[in-house]
């Protein structure tokens, strides 16, 4: 057994250097035989004892013996702020000899460290902030080295009107739009009754840095779904004729206001040419809580199907278009939404607009290089017809590039959800004076029966309607002070006239 | 007018020369050249500068080692058959030794192997000193030179110390009889004894062919600070802490375990690869040796190596400028590591991934099959053709004997 078993922990002479001295017990091999010396043999009866004595006291004894013996010059004493773990305070330790002089020895020593654990191991805020800094530029460089290199701007189209969940919606299309690292144009085009645009969509986009062109169209959305596809239809078709007359340059993006889009559709974009389409994810829903045996139904109905249907393109095994995947309604006959706020499913169309993307140049009178499987917008809306996609503003739709690795990636998801046609929002949510006692409303507002379509019975609902906004806004305000009675019921009283003013037009 | 008519073709050839020099810029603008102390030395070709003979050793020094235990070719030790293979097949190959200025034996230290994968290095010194005593009876060129100029691929744990634990094998020291050799090895470390001042360092085999089929596209955003996946304590080892990495693995565990910025654990992940290329720094920490494949898999990846080993020589020193290239943080200053990678100007940052991105530079880590212009074969016979011409003292007068053939533990000297 080698004296290094003893001081596991010693210094490492090179053995380069011959000149060095030897260590107690001789550990340099085959330098002077031990046995020859008197020296020699003390060392080694010593060598023996301590070994016997080790191997009944274990490392304990070496410990012992290297504290008693040795030192240690080179352990880093307490630094500021450092405090060793209390697992193993040993230090590492070496011989007091000086080197050989040829060898520089090392600083490094082998053998038990301790593991330097500082005072307040947590992350100091300053530091998070500036490494996410550093992120940042990285992710910045990348950008420019790796991204696209002109990057074309964006027209993002949006049919809206203002409605409950408007600001919703909107607020959350402006905030993906606000994420985009292209410049861009938003063009909401806005179904207002008099053709006059609404405050509240104006005060909505005001919030947002973006450049915004604010269209009003002219009619009231409808509330049947089917009319109201068209309707949104011929809201996009306004806004594509304002593209092409002013000669706006971009990219086309349908974003309606209650879809999702992810951003790398934004930057999928930017590699179309005339017409691109992306995949599409279907979220479609049912406003009705479902028991328990409907829900095993559309369990079963969803196995049937993929579980998230998907429009979009389809590509053979060479990665050309070579189809759609289109919505399948089958499922959902009997469930199917027909206005909005019933407790229905609200279906998507076959192909929904928002998976498709245009270069606005197709849209211009004329554009340089502008292909001839495009027809003019102004011969389409001339003869009236249906657009149901804008691949029906094409000739030929084979053209078409297909996005997202081959529509193998999911860029944006359709949504729907809207509250009852019914519903009454305010503004603005101002509750003054404050309340002194808050209690839970007795009743809620609006009952939990489907609302019955209103088209035939507009005229003999006004008044019901007008009827009922008083005894709701009692219901749905809380307790106060008797005082403050009057002056709050005359309040909610005019908001709620006004809202079902607005709702009888 | 006379001025004006070269004015013209003047000003035709400035803007074609700018246009060309712009696109320089770009692709400069993307990657660095790569200078180390050497020179620009890492794109050199060594075919005509150096001429290397093969000895002819039986099958039971490397092929037969190989039949027995086939993962010896994919293991992180591989380097070994990959550098004899492609020593056979490459144009430096002499089979005239009289014109040859590097030997080269090929036997498979590394390649004796536990269950689990690990080599087993306790016969290897009696297998090199076989496999030298052969070439030394059957050529005169080793007693020529006692193996001055002879080289010799050793990449276990501590190199040519033959032992896994590095106390035994500082004890045991560098074989004596490759005292004089050139030795290739995966180890370095300053003021050791298993690293000689004539050593090649060379880096851990890493399957090439992986690596690239985990590469993900260039322009996914880099969102992890910090990556590291490994262990922090070797708890079959060294349960208490403070022998494993000297302590240094744990000290990050225990300084960086609920930090944000430091995505480090564990566990196995089979997104690894791609991972590394979503970090900004990966961790390069010393094991129970200091050198290890992360360094490899950072520099492919892009990630800039933070390595925690105190006074590690790093693959091809000279050749590669490291200081620049990654962060060299000491073992006593680990827990002050997010301090030093936050307060890393972000131009330096950049800088760094530029240099890493150079293709030269992530070639010069690979051992591709079959061998790439630039890859670490040609970089270690770029470093072997620096060497020369031999020293005077390589070749010894007739009858000078300097190796001592009986030195070293007896066990040793057993035959194998």
């Amino acid at each position: 057994m080698k004296p290094s078993a003893l001081q596991p922990n010693r210094r490492v002479i090179s053995f380069r250097s011959p000149t060095a001295a030897p260590l107690d017990g001789g550990a340099a091999p085959s330098d002077d035989p031990l046995i020859r010396s008197p020296a020699g043999l003390f060392w080694l009866l010593l060598h023996a004892i301590c070994c016997l004595l080790s191997l009944a006291l274990g490392y304990r004894f070496a410990r012992f013996l290297v504290f008693l013996f040795l030192f240690s010059p080179s352990f880093p004493l307490s630094s500021p702020g450092l405090l060793l773990l209390h697992r193993r305070p040993d230090l590492p330790l070496s011989l007091p000899q000086p080197p050989p002089p040829n060898a520089t020895a090392s600083r490094v020593v082998v053998g038990r460290h301790g593991i330097r654990v500082r005072a307040w191991p947590h992350p100091d805020p300053a530091e998070v902030i500036s490494a996410h800094r550093i992120l940042g530029r990285v992710q910045r460089e990348q950008r420019l080295q790796y991204g696209v290199r002109n990057p074309h701007p964006l027209l993002v189209v949006t049919p809206t009107y203002s409605r409950t969940f408007q600001a919703l919606h909107l607020t959350g299309l402006l905030h993906s739009l606000q994420l985009i690292p292209y410049p861009l144009t938003w063009l909401v085009v806005e179904a207002a009754g008099r053709g006059a645009a609404s405050n509240e969509t104006a005060n909505l986009l005001a919030r947002s840095r973006l450049p915004v062109l604010h269209l009003p169209f002219p009619g009231r959305m409808p509330l049947r779904w089917s009319d109201r596809h068209r309707f949104e239809s011929r809201m996009r078709l306004h806004a594509l004729r304002v593209i092409k007359e002013r000669r706006l340059d971009g990219i086309v993006v349908f974003a309606d206001d209650s879809n999702i889009h992810s951003m790398e559709l934004f930057d999928e974009i930017q590699k179309v040419k005339w017409v691109g389409a992306a995949s599409v994810g279907i979220l479609a829903h049912s406003g009705k809580l479902e028991t328990a045996a409907q829900r095993q139904l559309s369990k079963e109905v969803e196995e049937e199907n993929s579980p998230v249907p998907i429009q979009g393109p389809a590509c053979n095994s060479s990665d050309q278009l070579a189809g759609w995947h289109t919505f399948n309604s089958l499922p959902y006959v009997n469930k199917s939404a027909t206005f909005v706020g019933d407790g229905g499913t609200v279906l998507p169309r076959n192909l929904e607009w928002a998976g498709f993307v245009l270069n606005s140049k197709l849209l211009w009178k004329e554009a340089e290089q502008k292909p001839d499987w495009v027809r003019d917008l102004d011969e389409v809306v001339r003869n009236g017809e249906e657009i149901e996609s804008p691949l029906d503003l094409l000739k030929d739709a084979s053209f078409v590039e297909p996005l997202g690795s081959c529509g193998k990636k999911v860029l944006l998801w359709w949504l729907r959800v809207d509250a009852r046609y019914d519903s009454k929002f305010p503004p603005g949510w101002v509750i003054y004076p404050p309340l002194d006692i808050t209690v839970p409303a007795k009743r809620t507002p609006w009952p939990d029966a489907p609302p019955e379509l209103p088209s035939d019975k507009m005229a003999a609902n006004q008044d019901h309607m007008e009827k009922r906004s008083p005894k709701t806004g009692r219901s749905s305000r809380s307790r106060h002070s008797s005082r403050n009675k009057r002056k709050r019921e005359a309040q909610v009283d005019a908001r709620t006239s006004v809202v079902s003013q607005r709702q009888a037009k | 007018m006379g001025k004006g008519s070269w004015l013209l073709p003047l000003l035709l050839v400035s803007s074609l020369l700018g246009t060309i020099s712009v696109q320089e810029l770009e692709q400069r603008h993307r990657t660095e050249r790569i200078s180390g102390s050497a020179g620009d030395v890492l794109e050199d070709d060594p075919v005509g500068r150096l001429k290397v003979f093969v000895y002819e050793l039986p099958s039971k020094y490397n092929k037969k080692i190989l039949q027995k235990d086939s993962r010896c070719l994919t293991h992180m030790f591989a380097a070994e058959i990959f550098m004899h293979r492609f020593l056979l097949s490459s144009p430096v190959r002499t089979l005239n030794p009289e014109e040859a200025d590097w030997f080269y034996t090929p036997v498979y230290t590394t390649c004796d192997l536990t269950p689990n994968g690990l080599p087993l290095p306790f016969k290897s010194p009696r297998m090199m000193r076989s496999a030298i005593q052969l070439i030394a009876s059957n050529w005169p060129y080793w007693n020529r030179s006692e193996g001055a100029d002879h080289f010799f691929v050793v990449p276990h744990d501590f190199g040519a110390c033959f032992h896994y634990q590095e106390e035994k094998a500082i004890e045991r020291g560098i074989l004596p009889l490759l005292q004089r050799a050139t030795l290739v090895q995966t180890f370095g470390q300053r003021n050791h004894v298993c690293l000689k001042e004539s050593s090649i360092i060379i880096p851990p085999y890493a399957p090439p062919q992986k690596m690239q089929a985990h590469l993900i596209p260039p322009d996914t955003p880099r969102s992890i600070f910090v990556y590291f996946r490994g262990l922090f304590y070797d708890v079959g080892n060294d349960p208490e802490g403070g022998y494993y990495a000297r302590g240094a693995r744990a000290s990050v565990w225990e300084n960086f375990k609920d930090n944000p910025l430091f995505d480090i654990s564990t566990e196995h992940p089979i997104t690894y690869y791609e991972d590394m290329q979503r970090a900004v720094f990966c961790l390069c920490p010393l094991g129970w040796a200091p050198w290890s494949p992360r360094l490899v898999e950072g520099v492919i990846f892009g990630c800039i190596p933070v390595i925690i080993a105190d006074d590690i020589v790093l693959p091809f020193a000279d050749a590669i400028p490291w200081e620049d290239i990654g962060v060299f943080v000491a073992e006593k200053d680990v827990p002050k590591l997010d301090t030093i990678l936050t307060s890393i100007p972000p131009e330096v940052v950049l800088r760094k991934q530029r240099l890493l991105a150079n293709p030269s530079m992530k070639q010069a880590m690979l051992f591709p099959q079959p061998a790439q212009p630039g890859d670490a074969f040609h970089q270690i016979l770029n470093g072997l053709a620096r060497k020369l011409p031999h020293p005077r003292n390589a070749y010894l007068k007739p009858g000078e004997k300097i190796l001592n053939w009986t030195a070293g533990p007896v066990g040793d000297l057993k035959p194998w």
